[in-house]
């Protein structure tokens, strides 16, 4: 009972939320309080129920029941873990958001925002609480349309409405392969329930049961953002307004991320070897594709978004790995696989909103997104800059933070895949764990890039000299994230417990041994264990060594602040420093035949050619996939509209000579007795 | 417990003590083959203690990072040490990290040096860090694939665990996919010390630094820091061939053992290094875009010992 009333406080309090923000729009300050607070409040209902979810029972609520569908609720431990991940992300975002809701106050609706803002959290909630297929595809679409307007909340601006588009289309050709993919379901299984889906599609043909797996894993697929359905991204995420983009990248794609898993472990039951095959092949290509193109960007939105594909890769590598497993038969397996997936998740939602809100702070002070337009801002804004270190730490896989515990899972996943039986498929696996090293060094070395050029050495341009520290709520709200990425990564033993018992009911078996003495043991080849708390620990106290060393051999010692050496001449201009694009050259030049990139220089002279006037410098890397993909297929859809352009004269006779002549047709159809 | 923490502070003892050493005699035997005489193999400790003793001149453009960044990286691959067998195969932290630990925990401290190296505004920082991190990323899944080679062939990811099962195993051990994986992990290792093909840690030439032109900024104590620790990586890297691929000798619990055990380990890191040595002297630093070669064959000699492993064991 006490559900209920959690459940309908949380959606009252997103409800009030967007209430206030419309009633309050006139009073930029107080609606942005109103709306921001009101959401907050209503994450805590979300994490309190979840919690008592995932530590309790499966809670069900229904609302109005008919021999056909029962609408309602349905929140098991998969979509309490859910729950959990958005509303942590919504309690930060949302602190957040009362303080960088001021960048557009006097020059945008705020009202309009918040009431966006509450009524997009809440349709995530409902996605992932939601029992049946219709009230499902309903929320999904309400989260579909409601990110869109928040996409093109800076609607003035044209390269936001192109976003836009290309969002909303990708999302829409997601959703045609979902319903598809459900209609099977539901003629498979006689209901809409997800339920009746449960216990009645393993049961379903092989063949019925393949496509419903195809059509999922590209209908979702878009939404996540795995290779080659990632194009939206990149556009989506930086134009929308920063808080948005960090719930965006952080929890809703992972939405999709739950209905894979619902579909695939709880829907379609233990599946076939190449499905999980084919989710492994793409989730590899996405982890790189994701991070090498993430480290062609200079724009820091852009950049984030890409690394929103990487990881939504890494989480796919632990679920496809688990899949693999639940298929040959081995369901201890396929739960530690599965684990290391939703672990990531956690992990992603945690960092990748911090790291976006670090963004924002960045806007918020710089009003630019190109990484070489800033520099030096880790001495203008220190808190900032100290939370998007531990996000970088983190998404780069470094012990001792989380995202290190994560990917250890992973390798250790791959690793038991040697049990399997046929000789293919292990090395397959066994490689895809090359592709994760590859992808987390490129990680780092991508961060390395975000962090040095945006934060450190000299400012770049006049913009970000006199940028200041943000407001405290936004400050707050990227320190609470930062601080569960630190506890995350020191204290997994306390969590992989808990996502023992998530994966549990879906591969039907738990991991009999993950933690002993404060560490992560795990029984993957023999008992393999890691602590990262002793890690982290042993790291604090070795901090103080060189100090102690220092001071010991050598006494105290002056320290001399002088210009940096630059070849006899000062380093004073930031015109001497490293740029994002010199950066990433080197990378650019080794994986050439990816990038396939392509230079302009353009030198107009003063009369004689020795001396130069101007030179401009233009560098691309080529967008295959849209290049190659989806140009070709948006021609071809162009030009068949246009053929088909010729039955509409926009004369309203014509309109009424078609219905009479499909009546006829339809007439001599029933007739001759067809049908 | 208290034999647990003895075993543990020797080894950060020897560890700290060795490194300068190995150091010094590698620069010894690299000065043999050149028909030099070489400084002595002290050396290393007395540049540590003189760097220690000068006064530090910092860049005004910098930030926290720039100072923090030497201690960190220190910190970072001190804990790395141990995890690594030096002179016992049971290591009491060994439950705290595996191989995987171990690399991750390199990775750590380059992040840190790359960081600082573009906190000064230098371009030569932003060059060294920028190639440093295009050898990592080009590193990385060659060493994963050697890393699970050894583990799938062993049993184990955990150092210790490994050691003990091929030091037990005696000439068994030997096997193609064991030396596939050697070969492979001794270039990855030429690459992670920053050694000829890959780097010169010689130079101060801008063209071809890589190492040194991340630390060009560093002076005084932050630097006799830095030097120690790219010593003591060294050394661990060493350790980690030597303990993993021929542990034999190698003492398996605190005792008398440990005196051959450790005069064990001396021999086989000093033939390692008078390999490295040897290569240094006898080729030419490569230009950065020949590195993918030398590398891809790492990834491949990795792979093939995998695959040769799963033919041979695992069908």
């Amino acid at each position: 009972m006490e559900y209920t009333y959690l459940l309908i406080g949380l959606i009252i309090s997103y409800l009030i939320g967007a209430a206030s923000s419309i009633i309050l729009n006139k009073k930029d300050h107080l609606c942005a309080c109103a709306a921001f607070i009101s959401a907050s409040i209503a994450s805590v209902f979300g994490i309190i129920l979840s919690l008592s979810v995932v530590f309790g029972e499966t809670f069900t609520f229904t609302l109005s029941s008919s021999s056909f569908l029962n609408f309602g609720f349905f929140v098991d431990r998969l979509s309490a873990f859910f729950i959990l991940l958005i509303s942590i992300a919504v309690f930060a975002v949302s602190i957040y958001s009362i303080g960088y809701a001021k960048e557009y106050f006097g020059k945008k609706n705020i009202g309009y925002l918040g009431f966006l803002y509450n009524i997009f959290i809440l349709s995530m909630i409902l996605v992932v609480t939601a029992n049946n297929a219709v009230m499902f595809l309903i929320v999904w679409e309400l989260m579909s349309v409601i990110s869109y307007f928040l996409v093109v909340y800076e609607h003035e601006k044209p390269e936001v409405r192109k976003a836009g588009f290309i969002y909303i289309v990708m999302t829409h050709i997601g959703t045609g392969f979902i319903i598809l993919s459900f209609l099977i379901l539901a003629s498979g299984s006689g209901s809409f329930d997800f339920e009746t889906f449960s216990s009645t599609g393993a049961a379903m043909p092989q063949m019925l049961k393949d496509l419903v797996f195809l059509f999922a894993l590209i209908g979702f697929g878009a939404k996540a953002g795995i290779v080659p359905l990632h194009i939206w991204l990149p556009y989506a995420h930086p134009a929308a307004p920063s808080n948005v983009s960090a719930l965006m990248s952080g929890v809703m794609i992972k939405t999709a991320i739950y209905m894979l898993i619902r579909v695939f472990f709880d829907f379609l039951g233990a599946g076939v070897l190449w499905w999980g095959v084919l989710v492994l092949i793409l989730a590899s290509a996405s982890a790189l594709l994701g991070v090498m193109y993430a480290l062609m960007e200079h724009d820091i939105k852009r950049l984030l978004a890409y690394h929103s594909v990487e990881n939504i890769g890494i989480i796919l590598i632990g679920i496809s790995v688990s899949m693999i497993f639940v298929s040959s038969g081995y369901t201890e397996l396929a739960a530690f696989g599965l684990i290391a997936g939703l672990y990531h998740t956690v992990n992603h939602a945690v960092f990748k909103s911090l790291l976006f809100m670090g963004a924002g702070s960045l806007i918020y002070s710089t009003h630019t997104r190109n990484m070489e337009d800033m520099g030096g801002l880790l001495k203008k804004m220190p808190w900032t800059g100290l939370f998007f270190l531990v996000g970088s730490i983190s998404i780069s896989a470094l012990p001792p933070l989380n995202g290190f515990v994560s990917e250890w899972l992973t390798f250790q996943a791959q690793l038991l895949s040697i049990n399997l039986s046929d000789n293919i498929i292990k090395i397959a696996v066994l490689s895809s764990g090359a592709a994760l090293a590859l992808t987390s060094a490129l990680a780092a070395a991508c961060f390395v890039k975000a962090f040095g050029i945006s934060f450190l050495a000299l400012p770049r341009s006049k913009a970000v000299e006199h940028a200041k520290e943000g407001p405290k709520s936004m400050l707050f709200g990227m320190g609470t994230l930062s601080l569960l990425c630190i506890i995350l990564g020191v204290l997994p033993f306390y969590f992989v417990p808990v996502l023992n018992s998530i994966a549990a009911p879906l591969v039907g078996t738990t991991i009999s041994k993950v933690t002993f003495d404060l560490s992560l043991a795990v029984f993957s080849l023999r008992s393999e264990s890691i602590s990262t708390m002793w890690l982290f620990l042993m790291l604090f106290i070795f901090l103080s060594l060189p100090f102690i060393l220092a001071l010991a051999v050598g006494g105290r010692t002056p320290t001399k602040t002088y210009d940096t050496w630059g070849c006899g001449q000062p380093v004073t201009t930031a015109r001497n420093e490293y740029t994002a694009t010199a950066f990433s050259k080197p990378i650019r030049m080794w994986l050439g035949n990816i990038y396939r990139p392509h230079r302009e220089i353009q030198i107009t002279y003063a009369g004689s050619p020795y001396f130069k006037e101007r030179l401009t410098f233009d560098a691309q890397v080529e967008p295959i996939f849209e290049k190659y993909m989806y140009e070709p297929v948006a021609g071809l859809v162009v030009s068949v509209s246009r053929i088909l352009r010729v039955i509409q004269t926009g004369s309203i006779h014509a309109y009424l000579a078609y219905i009479f002549i499909t009546l006829i047709i339809l007439f001599a159809f029933v007739i001759s007795g067809g049908g | 417990m208290l034999i647990q923490a003895g075993i543990v502070l020797l080894q950060v003892l020897i560890i700290l003590a060795l490194a300068p050493l190995l150091s010094g005699i590698i620069k010894k035997i690299k000065a043999f083959f050149q028909i030099r005489k070489g400084p002595s193999i002290f050396q290393p400790y007395y540049d540590i203690a003189k760097l220690l003793r000068k006064e530090s001149v910092v860049s005004e453009n910098v930030s926290w990072v720039f100072h923090a960044a030497p201690a960190i990286s220190f910190a970072a691959i001190l804990t790395a040490g141990l995890l690594i067998p030096i002179y016992i195969s049971d290591m009491p932290f060994d439950f705290a990290g595996d191989l995987i630990a171990v690399v991750y925990l390199f990775a750590l401290a380059r992040f840190f040096t790359a960081l600082a190296s573009l906190d000064t505004g230098s371009s030569f920082g932003g060059m060294g860090a920028s190639r440093e991190m295009f050898i990592a990323s080009m590193v990385e899944p060659a060493l994963m694939l050697s890393v699970f080679a050894i583990a799938l062939n062993v049993g184990s990811t955990n150092l210790s665990y490994i050691s003990q099962t091929i030091s037990m195993a005696g000439i068994d051990a030997v096997s193609p996919y064991h030396l596939l994986a050697f070969v492979a992990l001794f270039i990855i290792a030429i690459a992670e010390t920053g050694r000829i093909p890959v780097d010169n840690p010689a130079t101060h030439l801008e063209l071809t630094m890589i190492h040194e032109a991340m630390i060009l900024e560093y002076s005084g104590k932050q630097l006799a820091i830095i030097e120690l620790g790219v010593m003591i990586k060294q050394l661990l890297v060493f350790s980690l061939l030597a303990n993993i691929f021929f542990p034999w000798g190698i003492s398996s619990g605190f005792g008398i053992g440990i005196v051959i055990s450790l005069i064990v380990y001396l021999i086989k890191i000093v033939f390692l290094g008078a390999c490295m040595a040897m290569l240094e002297t006898s080729t030419a630093k490569w230009r950065l875009f020949r590195l993918p070669n030398l590398l891809s064959i790492s990834l491949m000699l990795s792979f093939l010992a995998l695959v040769s492993f799963i033919i041979v064991k695992g069908g």
